[in-house]
């Protein structure tokens, strides 16, 4: 289940609630009590990239402690994936950083 | 569950604070932040239950897409209803490891390989001490004959060489060497690994106690007793942030704590509950101790990552500047070492890096792992926002 090629795939409870968002400028579902972080990654294979010109990352810890997770809005918000819930309407970018906006 | 159904009984009598970050300890006082909103929290007695998250041994390429933390790979898991990726290589060493490989059988992905890193020996040498809890060894066997039969690979006393594939499209298989010394690969597209846990001790560190390094995990741990007290007025341990137990042991540290909480506040306990539950904690540290020997962490294999490793994933840091830092620039320790090559000042606050940093610089000094010291805990405990306000501003 999910998008072909996403990285994470969905093994159970696929008849959670849609929710809809947007990746990169393209539409996207997930599923309701989904983190950002597996919104975006059932729906493709990467969340950011390093600011140290390392590649790209998808995540480590998943639980709020590496801090290798965080995402942006498309408003330069920023958002740490694996313990934001998804919400209705997000527009998140991971490819590149715009310039963050405090708070 | 039962806990669940206790907290749910106490509803209206305590004032809960979910999504709270608790970023710095003063005398007397908790600094906590909730959607921006900064608090101070006064207590006369606290007991941190911080908990712990997974020690890690860099790999050249561990920072690829698609590598997740152990623990990680079992969140995704349990809380997402998803696997980390269609075929999922485990590499590290505990009872975590066989743990997590079968939970995702059980859920229908393809387990590319087992890959622990402990030789087969140690767990004849820990026997004795895991006898303490027969049930956990009996579980254990269940568990890696059911991995066994599904046929995935299990290697024990492997030796990682490299996570393969590239920055940009991820994990595409990884390389070790088996015990008998010979390269073997797997493909997979997400790796899970993970050494054991590593205590949060952050909090306990800006409250003051003291710490003491644990020679049989490699480890610095917040001093205590059993009962939970430190020897800071009013501070007290319970659970992974103070000794990894499990999730049963962290019950009993908790019942422990509290009623040491109780007692110095002048409130009497039940003498006999308190007296069973030390006996209790003993068994299951004479197994946590057991389980240390069986699954030990790979010093050596953390002090010989290559140079040209990322030590730090924060802010891309290799283990060959850490050495830089050692050798050229002289750093005694890792605080030092810090200070000069950054490894340890990124948003993780050196909780992926620094069990790993310290045997790296160990090694480089020629001294002995305590010699080289710890992190110290800074204040905010994880990333704070600028735009934080206090409540009463």
């Amino acid at each position: 289940m999910g998008v072909n090629g996403a990285r994470l795939k969905r093994v159970a409870e696929t008849g959670r609630a849609p929710v809809s968002l947007v990746i990169d400028g393209t539409p996207a579902t997930a599923l309701e009590g989904d983190t950002l972080l597996t919104a975006v990654l059932t729906n493709g294979r990467q969340l950011r990239v390093s600011e140290f010109g390392d590649g790209v990352r998808s995540g480590f810890c998943l639980m709020g402690a590496c801090q290798d997770c965080w995402v942006y809005t498309e408003e330069g918000g920023r958002l740490r994936a694996c313990s934001t819930p998804v919400a209705e309407g997000m527009r998140i970018v991971t490819r590149g950083a715009t310039w963050p906006r405090l708070g | 569950m039962a806990v669940h159904g206790a907290f749910a009984a106490l509803a209206g009598k305590v004032e809960y604070l979910p999504e709270t970050l608790a970023w710095n300890i003063q005398p007397g006082a908790l600094h906590v932040a909730r959607d921006g909103v900064a608090r101070k929290l006064p207590f006369d007695a606290i007991i941190l239950a911080t908990g712990a998250t997974d020690r890690l041994l860099p790999v050249p390429g561990w920072t690829r897409p698609g590598v997740y933390s152990l623990g990680g790979a079992q969140v995704s898991l349990k809380a997402q209803a998803c696997a980390i990726g269609a075929k999922v290589a485990f590499l590290g060493t505990g009872p975590l490891l066989y743990l997590v490989a079968s939970q995702y059988l059980k859920a229908g992905a393809e387990v590319a390989a087992v890959l622990d890193t402990s030789p087969n020996a140690a767990r004849f040498k820990a026997l004795p001490l895991m006898a303490s809890r027969p049930e956990l060894l009996v579980k254990g066997a269940a568990l890696l004959w059911k991995l066994r039969r599904a046929g995935v690979p299990i290697l024990r006393g492997v030796t990682p060489i490299a996570i393969e594939g590239d920055a940009e499209q991820g994990v595409t298989g990884l390389r070790v060497k088996d015990a008998q010394g010979r390269e073997r690969q797997f493909g997979a597209d997400a790796v899970a690994m993970g050494w054991h846990l590593r205590p949060e001790t952050q909090l306990a560190d800006l409250a003051g106690c003291a710490f003491e390094h644990d020679a049989l995990s490699g480890l610095w741990m917040a001093k205590m007793e059993p009962d939970g007290r430190t020897g800071v007025k009013g501070v007290y341990l319970a659970g992974d942030s103070a000794r990894i137990l499990g999730a049963d042991g962290a019950e009993i540290a908790g019942r422990l704590a509290a009623s040491s909480v109780l007692m110095d506040l002048g409130i009497a306990v039940p003498v006999a509950e308190v007296t069973e539950l030390h006996a209790r904690r003993a068994v299951m540290d004479r197994f946590r101790r057991g389980l240390l020997k069986a699954f030990p962490w790979p010093g050596h294999l953390a002090a010989a990552v290559p140079d040209d490793t990322l030590l730090c994933r924060c802010e891309a840091i290799t283990a060959g500047e850490l050495r830089r830092s050692a050798s050229a620039l002289g750093a005694p320790e890792v605080n030092r070492a810090k200070a000069l090559t950054r490894v340890g000042m990124g948003r993780c606050q050196g909780r992926y890096c620094g069990p790993a940093g310290q045997e790296v610089l160990a090694a480089a000094r020629g001294v002995p792992l305590p010699e080289v010291g710890r992190l110290r805990g800074q204040a905010p405990v994880k990333p704070l926002s600028i735009a934080t306000i206090a409540e009463d501003a």
